[in-house]
């Protein structure tokens, strides 16, 4: 039979953990074990999740590569799909299909150091490449986590950076627009980081998610610093409906985020970033 | 194009192809305009019509003439037969215990001959071809509509007011491949297969070699079509000017009514619907056409990309003429002229590329 990129495979939903109050993580599994066998991906690639009679969204897979046991999904509740998405319990069955489109760069950026910069909530496809390096830390040189949110507690896994901060040759900055009570870290955005972050400019890979704003701005900075742009990758996001380059909703310029992305080295997108109406 | 067949031996041409289990589709006219559709006798064909086409403007007139081919082009191209405006793909079935089971609903499309295509369509169903399946993804459902097509082209004669697929490079010639090609004059055409389909067709046709005259005669028919006011540029620079004025200026005018995507032969962009049944437990995915003048095309989470005519039409300009490019190596426009016929506005893609330089 020849594939069917288009058609969802069954997964059961083994476990359900609630991140946050908007947030939770689904821990899925193919109902069909030789599917679930056959089943890879890269660190950063997105599978299309299908609510029954809702539809199909796309979310980036949290889980671990090497691990064959679950798919982890986090998602944020934002919009119709995964509102109802945040409604279903342990025990569920969903639809699944992928993996799909191109992740982060972790075989080139084997030996150096890993900057990994996000802005905003969550922002659970670089989460999944903090575990990925600590998993693997004799492979990257430092791992720099950096992360600003809006309001301090919009930090989610806050108890995460404790762990994370502790790991050798690891360094965690945070902050936070507007502070609250006992918040131990920065206040400003993100880009004012970067000056604390030690780093071999030379020998370095960033990772970056979150607004386009955000992302520019944080592009600059490190720019500022020394590392050439290649060696700056961000994570896009635009409309998905197919998930393999067909439908046309994703477009940036000539590339479609769904099949060439959603990971880009800064190169290949800087003509259009920020550019209003891409 | 060394065969001829006579203009009265032309229904052996729709036997075959009935006998061979072909659907025959031919050009015949329908709410004033020409559009493809079942053809069972060569008394549907436009005989003696003629399309007058400007921006905002077709209209359809009847000449003394013998041919039935001397018009240019209808409203809709072949794209439909191929990818179609609307389409299941699939259906999900949920039991008692909430499992569910999914069934691909790919089609089983009767083989269908289209007769009567142009090189504009050809070159235009070659684009889609690249986009559908030769690229990492095969959709397996425009491949099925694909397989089933018999492709009898047509060498234009007369090219309309808005043509300009001399300057794309796409016509009036026929370049791309098909089964059977055809070039009309006045006694009949002159014939040439290419394709095994084709030839199998020809042998039975009752054929005779075609003279040097008749020859001569559809290459001067076809030379007329060359004639053309339009002009496109071969890759403007889109992207360097994305803040020209003018991009303002067509926005003001644009309607953003999707009339340009629906009727463009190479515009690909379709959305995904979910259709619940009644019973709960039974939906439907299905795509259709979708546009990238639509407010929803560019919709993430609470807010859109393009959200005006301004954004919509620099979206379609540009992906149209410039990221065609970095996508399939060429211009996704083969110079049929459509989006200029059937703008309600009259925007004239020539000349608003002529303005963005």
């Amino acid at each position: 039979m020849k594939s069917n990129d288009y058609l969802p495979h069954e997964v059961q939903i083994v476990a359900r953990v609630q991140e946050a109050p908007d947030i939770f993580t689904l821990r899925l599994r193919f109902t069909d074990l030789a599917h679930h066998a056959r089943y890879h991906f890269d660190a950063g690639q997105f599978n299309m999740l299908y609510l029954h009679g809702v539809g199909e969204v796309a979310i980036s897979i949290a889980s671990d590569p090497k691990d064959t046991h679950l798919i982890d999904h986090t998602v944020r509740v934002v919009g119709r799909v995964t509102k109802a998405l945040a409604q279903l319990q342990t025990g569920d069955y969903l639809g699944l299909r992928g993996p799909f489109g191109r992740g982060w760069p972790m075989a080139a950026a084997q030996g150096r150091d890993v900057l990994l910069i996000t802005g905003g909530l969550g922002c659970a496809p670089v989460v999944s490449v903090v575990h990925y390096v600590l998993r693997r830390r004799a492979h990257y040189a430092r791992l720099i986590i950096m992360q600003g949110v809006k309001h301090t507690h919009d930090l989610i896994w806050r108890r995460q950076y404790d762990t994370w901060a502790a790991a050798p040759n690891t360094q965690v900055l945070l902050t936070a627009d507007q502070t609250g009570q006992g918040w131990p870290f920065n206040t400003g955005l993100v880009t004012q980081l970067i000056g604390q972050a030690q780093f071999d400019p030379a020998n370095a890979v960033a990772m970056l998610c979150g607004p386009e704003g955000m992302m520019r701005a944080t592009a600059h900075a490190l720019q500022e610093r020394g590392l050439p742009d290649h060696d700056i990758w961000l994570s896009m996001e635009r409309n998905m409906h197919c998930a393999v380059g067909h439908c046309g909703h994703c477009q940036f310029g000539g590339s479609f985020i769904c099949k060439d992305g959603p990971v880009y080295p800064l190169p290949e997108i800087s003509h259009l970033l920020g550019v209003k109406g891409f | 194009m060394n065969h001829f067949l006579a203009r009265e031996d032309f229904p052996h041409l729709l036997r075959a192809l009935t006998q061979a289990g072909y659907d025959c589709v031919g050009p015949q006219i329908r709410q004033g305009a020409i559009v493809f559709d079942h053809l069972h006798s060569v008394t549907q064909l436009p005989q003696g019509w003629q399309d007058e086409q400007q921006p905002a403007h077709y209209r359809l007139e009847q000449t003394d003439s013998p041919y039935w081919f001397d018009w240019s082009n209808g409203a809709s191209a072949i794209k439909p037969y191929t990818f179609a405006p609307q389409e299941n793909l699939w259906t999900v079935q949920r039991d008692q215990s909430g499992r569910l089971r999914f069934q691909a609903t790919l089609p089983k499309p009767q083989k269908t001959a289209i007769i009567g295509v142009r090189a504009c369509d050809l070159a235009a169903l070659a684009l889609q071809d690249q986009h559908f399946l030769h690229g990492k993804h095969v959709d397996p459902y425009y491949q099925a509509r694909r397989e089933s097509l018999l492709l009898i082209g047509v060498n234009c004669t007369h090219a309309a007011a808005t043509c300009f697929c001399v300057s794309t490079g796409d016509g009036p010639e026929i370049r791309q491949p098909y089964d059977l090609l055809l070039s009309e004059i006045a006694a009949g055409f002159l014939l040439s297969s290419g394709s095994t389909a084709g030839a199998t067709l020809a042998a039975q046709l009752p054929l005779t070699p075609a003279s040097n005259a008749q020859q001569h005669t559809a290459q001067q028919r076809m030379h007329a079509a060359t004639q053309q006011q339009r002009h496109l540029p071969a890759k403007p620079p889109l992207f360097a000017h994305l803040d020209h004025p003018h991009w303002q200026t067509v926005g003001a005018r644009c309607l953003a009514c999707g009339n340009c995507t629906s009727v463009c032969p190479t515009c690909f962009c379709h959305q995904a619907v979910e259709i619940p049944d009644l019973d709960g437990d039974t939906s439907r995915h299905e795509r259709r056409w979708d546009s990238c003048f639509q407010p929803g095309h560019s919709y993430i989470h609470g807010w859109q990309i393009r959200s005006n005519a301004t954004d919509y039409y620099r979206q379609w300009l540009t992906h149209k003429l410039a990221g065609w490019h970095e996508q399939f190596g060429r211009s996704g426009c083969t110079g049929c002229g459509r989006c200029i016929s059937w703008c309600p506005a009259g925007i004239d893609l020539t000349a608003e590329v002529e303005q963005l330089g």
